[in-house]
């Protein structure tokens, strides 16, 4: 891939490219040095200020970006330089990094604004709009360095913001847990990371994308060298999108207020993953066995997560498995190289999810706190706005047209067919699940009467504007958001995959296979009326069982079966508990308790003892008696007399 | 300036013997002097650094003098001398011990001391002897500043410690002095094996240049007695300077135990200076120190005083018997590798939260050895980095300790629970601290700790010392550093505030004070611009650590198949 650097305002280029990260970190510095002194509108505005600043630069960039460029790159400073090791601060604009750009900004923009109205009560007010700055400019520097080692900064900073605002009411106990295992688990994640890009130093000599990635094909395809980097850049991926082993967190991270759920757990910090896999898609395409690997773990994720879902009785839970569902189905696009496919689904994610979880938000904030869905019913009366909204955003993730998501996982599910009809068969199952979770979701929480305390329905009320009008802008979205990729059925100009095309074209040369277009028309159709099928009749069956029936999930601890399995997750936080958690503990007193208390101190006290009483048997000549004095000498004479002689 | 160096070392030592004879009763006079004094050392030590050219390779603003010498007939004439200057190596220490200096003075003024003139004389004398070190480029003046540390220390932690002072001093003393004494034998060894070329053709009446001395002793064309045997570093790293025959000369073949005698000096020594860092498994001492010693000196301990062990290493173990460290990187290496793995895992088992902090100072401390054994540039530069910044990092982290002490008098992590709702601003500056110390990208540790670790993955292909699996194993160490930190944070931190009924003085807790303030939010403002901003730091660093590895490497290989030749 070569970089062409733009000649002309080059300087002027670099600014902007520093500004977009840098105005939601100077929001950080103010909200955080004025946290609890600043006026709460003074907090908004710098807050949402410099978002919005942030996003409208990057509307300029979008706008000046010549297109079918591919990309250029603007160093700020030199950051690390030692031997070989040379690492500039620098950005790198382009079609991916533009659209992520957008998307950060944008929809960050959005939830920010939703924020001043949902924690507009919250005495740690100015504290949270720090956090969410802070998260912003490091989920810029992740999408917009260029090269791994930014891409890591931002990738842990991202994790440190996330742990901030999962435990941001850190006086619950459970929370901070969450906090805890959010941000242990993605560095397990981490780790991987880390030695990727370390391998990825030793064999290209550099981190920076451009010169890896043009050297890139010196490695024979499917090398053990390429399939190991790519391997442990996946890793580090699982832990930051939720992917099987690594997804425990993010349920748990559902304890965040839920705007954070909406920006980091679902729109945008957990796509990393999948940024990072297309950012090094040229890599992935030399990898087949990463690829297939890739794409097992997504399906797996899918079907695994979705399945947990479908009886959950959190609303902010069955959230949470929908999105570490619909990570695995975009990672399961990575893995049969549907690559720009996997950014549509992405996008329209980001739209969607955001959507569901600001609603459920609403939802939450009328219920005075409630998220049990046990306790809810009936709500589309007192929150008309949330409920069309929301029904949108179902209708959108469940894949009815012509809502968003309808577009992107139809064309996943089209490339999965093409490459294993097994697995599209399984990606199906996932998106029958999902379609009857969040259709149980709507007619637990909208339909039905009303379950919750009087004092509760007392309190009932539409939310105010500041997160109305966010909902309904994402609603648009969710919407209209899939046009920007129409089926070949429809037309032959699919808006994001021309636009996105340039990212790929070294893949495309490694591999010209994957990138065409195999599938007729009837096939397409046919497909595409088998998932839509199969999304009513899961939404159909719901109906069914929470509208017509009546039907309202039991209380705690009555499960039985498969369904009790289900209900506690497959019981793996227990599992993870036994096989990791307390060996781990238990290594680490027994290694204090036996070795360093047992072994080495007593050692060290030995020693000590043997000097004293060495000390002690020695005193003993020292008697001062000048008689004892002179035999000793004597002898010693005598010995040292006779010694000589033995010697010669 | 010609004797800015000297100033460095001499200036704390005469404001020490001013406050002996101040009458203790000016309490505030002796602090202020002692203030003063440390922060002239901080304002020499910032104008040692920004007038230090990096692209020099030779040692700047050297002092050279003789000190005394003393002609032993036929053995030659023993000369020891005054002999300082600064390297890249040295640099970032003479900072950070420069920073470190005034920071501790700080965290002394409310201290109860039973014997403010005593405890602030010695602190002085601490200041100044662990700035020698640093310095001397002479390993007789090295060793000397390197005993006198020993002293005020024993005296600091043994009268103004805690509860268990005195079984942790002498255990501190007997600890240290068993290394002192390894590095004693070995400096004999090399003061025999070792002459001054120039002094000795001056002294031969030699019209000769150094390389033509070097000649004729390798030669055996130089009387003995004319030879001038030296304790100068930058000559025992020269192996023309070596008498043939002697002890520690290359080709010596002189065995102890079966073994060469240069690889089993280097052992000996490298013993020496790693209880001093410390290594695990002679680590015991640095955990009942920290706990019994009073916060300052705890402040002094973590941040400059395990950093002459390291130290001693990077100026005089590896550049004196480079083969030998060449030969024994895997050896080194697993020990940095077994420091931090085990640090941390009983950092996990800790329920005091200063001895947590103790032993993640073990295990910070085995990236300095792991670093150092990769002989790679960027790992050295790691090395040095994670110096400098575990310094600014652990006196930050026993800083903060001690703010909790003083207010409680307790450290028992199971004796609080929601510090944050009632301390929320000290709360900020553990945050900060614990996460800059589980190497959080933006602060300082994690340049040092990525730097050290790319080094030793790359050491394979680079000079195929070490395997990949010594960086993939450390790499272990800082998950675990982030379930000790963040679970300590959960427990002390977190929750609803509440204290344990023993414990509560009845009013409500003060929050940070000016003075408090005043120490960390300096120490966080380094740790973010060196986080920031490494070519701050690497820039003065990464030339000589590239000059260290290149002379190690290329004098450590070719001496080395020599070396091995003679092992049976």
């Amino acid at each position: 891939m070569q970089q062409i650097q733009v000649p002309e305002n080059n300087a002027a280029m670099a600014l902007i490219c520093l500004l977009i990260p840098l105005l939601p970190f100077i929001g950080f510095v103010i909200n955080g040095l004025g946290n609890g002194k600043l006026p709460k509108s003074v907090v908004t505005l710098v807050g949402c200020g410099s978002v919005l600043v942030s996003f409208l630069l990057s509307i300029y960039l979008f706008i000046s970006f010549p297109a079918g460029s591919v990309g250029y790159t603007t160093e700020i400073f030199n950051w690390i330089k030692v031997g070989s090791l040379s690492i500039p601060f620098a950005f790198q604009i382009d079609q991916l990094s533009l659209i992520m750009l957008l998307l950060v900004t944008g929809v960050g923009f959005i939830i920010h604004v939703y924020s001043a109205g949902y924690m507009s009560h919250d005495p740690g007010f100015g504290k949270f709009f720090a956090f969410l700055n802070l998260f912003i400019f490091s989920m810029l520097l992740l999408v917009m360095g260029a090269n791994y080692a930014m891409m890591f900064i931002g990738w842990e900073g991202v994790g440190l913001c996330s742990y901030l605002l999962i435990g941001f009411w850190n006086k619950v106990t459970p929370y901070n847990n969450a906090a805890k295992k959010a941000f242990i688990m993605n560095r397990i994640g981490d780790l991987g990371f880390l030695l990727a890009i370390f391998l990825i130093f030793m064999t290209y000599g550099s981190v920076t994308y451009s010169e890896v990635f043009t050297q890139a094909p010196t490695l024979p395809v499917s090398s053990e060298m390429i399939t190991a980097i790519t391997l442990l850049l996946f890793v580090g991926a699982m832990g930051k999108s939720a992917q099987l082993p690594l997804y425990t967190w993010l349920p748990d991270a559902m304890a965040g207020p839920t705007p954070v759920s909406a920006l980091i757990h679902a729109a945008t910090m957990v796509t990393a993953g999948i940024y990072m896999v297309l950012r090094s898609n040229v890599l992935y395409t030399m990898a087949p066995i990463t690829l297939e690997f890739v794409a097992i773990i997504g399906l797996a994720t899918a079907v695994f997560a979705a399945s947990i879902g479908l009886f959950q009785n959190d609303i902010k839970k069955v959230l949470a498995y929908s999105t570490v569902s619909q990570l695995g189905y975009m990672f399961l696009a990575l893995g049969v190289m549907a690559y720009s496919t996997s950014f549509f689904h992405v996008l329209t994610h980001a739209f969607f999810k955001a959507l569901l979880f600001l609603g459920a938000g609403s939802v939450i904030h009328a219920m005075s706190g409630e998220q049990d869905m046990r306790n809810m019913g009936g709500l589309r009366k007192a929150l008309p706005v949330t409920f069309i909204t929301m029904l949108i955003g179902t209708l959108a993730i469940s894949g009815i047209p012509p809502f968003a998501g309808f577009f992107s996982k139809d064309e996943i599910l089209a490339h999965v067919f093409e490459h294993n009809k097994i697995m599209w068969a399984f990606g199906l199952l996932a998106s029958f699940m999902t379609s009857f979770y969040m259709f149980r979701l709507m007619f637990l929480t909208f339909f039905g009467g009303f379950r919750g305390t009087e004092e509760q329905r007392h309190h009932l009320h539409e939310s105010p504007k500041s997160m109305t009008l966010p909902l309904i802008i994402l609603a648009i979205l969710s919407t209209i958001g899939g046009f920007m990729g129409l089926p070949p059925v429809f037309s032959e100009n699919h808006s994001l995959g021309n636009f996105l095309a340039p990212l790929f074209t070294a893949s495309q040369q490694l591999n010209p296979e994957a990138f065409g277009h195999h599938m007729d028309h009837a096939t397409e159709y046919m497909l595409m009326g088998i998932s839509v099928v199969v999304a009513l009749i899961a939404a159909i069956i719901a109906y069914v069982i929470y509208v017509s029936k009546k039907s309202v999930p039991a209380a705690e601890g009555t499960e039985t079966g498969l369904h009790k399995l289900i209900y506690n997750k497959y019981y793996i936080d227990e599992l993870y508990d036994s096989i990791i958690v307390k060996p781990v503990m238990g290594l680490s007193t027994g290694l204090y308790r036996f070795v360093e208390k047992g072994i080495i101190d007593p050692v060290v006290h030995g020693f000590g003892r043997i000097t004293m009483g060495g000390g002690r048997g020695l005193r003993v000549l020292q008697s001062g008696a000048i008689g004892s004095y002179l035999l000793t000498m004597v002898a010693g004479i005598i010995l040292i007399l006779v010694l000589n002689y033995i010697m010669r | 300036m010609d004797h800015l160096l000297s100033l460095l070392i001499f200036l704390p030592l005469l404001v020490a013997a001013i406050i002996l004879a101040v009458p203790s009763r000016f309490i505030k006079a002796i602090k202020l002097l002692t203030l003063g004094a440390a922060a002239a050392v901080l304002v020499l030590s910032l104008m040692t650094w920004f007038s230090f050219n990096p692209s020099q390779p030779a040692y700047q603003f050297v002092e050279k003098a003789d000190w005394f010498g003393l002609q032993l007939s036929s053995f030659g004439y023993f000369q020891v001398q005054y002999f300082l200057g600064v390297d890249g190596l040295s640099i970032a220490m003479v900072l950070l011990t420069g920073i470190v200096g005034v920071i501790g003075v700080l965290s002394s003024w409310n201290l109860q001391t039973k014997n403010p003139k005593g405890y602030f004389a010695l602190y002085l004398l601490l200041l100044a002897s662990v700035m020698g070190c640093f310095l001397a480029l002479d390993m007789f003046l090295f060793y000397l500043f390197f005993e006198f540390m020993l002293l005020p220390m024993y005296f600091l932690i043994g009268i103004w410690g805690g509860p268990r002072r005195e079984y942790a001093a002498i255990k501190f003393f007997l600890y240290t002095l068993v290394g002192s004494l390894f590095i004693l034998i070995v400096m004999i060894g090399l003061y025999t094996s070792v002459i001054d070329p120039i002094a000795t053709a001056a002294r031969a009446g030699l019209s000769a240049n150094q390389n033509a001395t070097q000649f004729l002793l390798q030669t055996g064309k130089l009387a003995s007695e004319n030879l001038v045997h030296t304790f100068s570093i930058p000559a025992m790293t020269e192996a023309a300077n070596y008498i043939p025959g002697s002890m520690l000369h290359l080709l010596s073949d002189r065995e102890i135990f079966g073994y060469p005698a240069r690889l089993l000096a280097f052992l000996v020594l490298f013993a020496g200076f790693a209880i001093k860092i410390p290594v695990v498994p002679v680590h015991t001492w640095l955990p009942d120190a920290h706990v019994e010693a009073p916060t300052p000196i705890s402040v002094m301990l973590a941040a400059v005083l395990l950093k002459v062990g390291a130290y001693g290493l990077f100026r005089i173990a590896f550049p004196v018997f480079p083969e030998a460290a060449v030969y024994f990187s895997s050896f080194i290496a697993g020990l940095g590798v077994l420091s931090i793995l085990y640090g941390a895992f009983c950092a996990l088992a800790m329920s005091d939260l200063k001895k947590l902090i103790a032993y993640s100072s073990v295990s910070h401390m085995g990236f300095v050895l792991l670093g150092l054994a990769s002989f790679t540039t960027e790992g050295v530069s790691g090395a040095i980095y994670q110096l400098f910044s575990h310094g600014l990092i652990s006196a930050m982290l026993f800083l903060v300790v001690g703010v909790l002490y003083d207010r409680y008098h307790n450290r028992q992590i199971s004796g609080f629970r929601g510090l944050a709702s009632a301390l929320p601003a000290f709360t900020f500056f553990v945050v900060v601290a614990f996460f800059a110390s589980l190497g959080l990208p933006g602060l300082s540790g994690f340049i040092a700790e990525l730097l050290v670790l790319l080094g030793a993955f790359t050491s394979a292909s680079a000079n195929g010392l070490l395997s990949r699996w010594f960086a993939v194993l450390a790499a272990f160490g800082i998950l675990l550093g982030a379930a000790y930190y963040l679970w300590a944070l959960q427990r002390m931190f977190f929750g609803k505030f509440w204290i344990k009924p023993e414990l509560q003085t009845g009013t409500t807790p003060q929050d940070l004070t000016a003075r408090e303030y005043f120490m960390l939010v300096p120490l966080a403002i380094l740790i973010l611009a060196f986080g920031i901003f490494p070519h701050l730091l690497l820039d003065k660093v990464s030339p000589a650590a590239a000059g260290f590895v290149n002379t190690m490497l290329s004098e450590g290989k070719t001496n080395l198949p020599e070396m091995l030749n003679l092992l049976p």
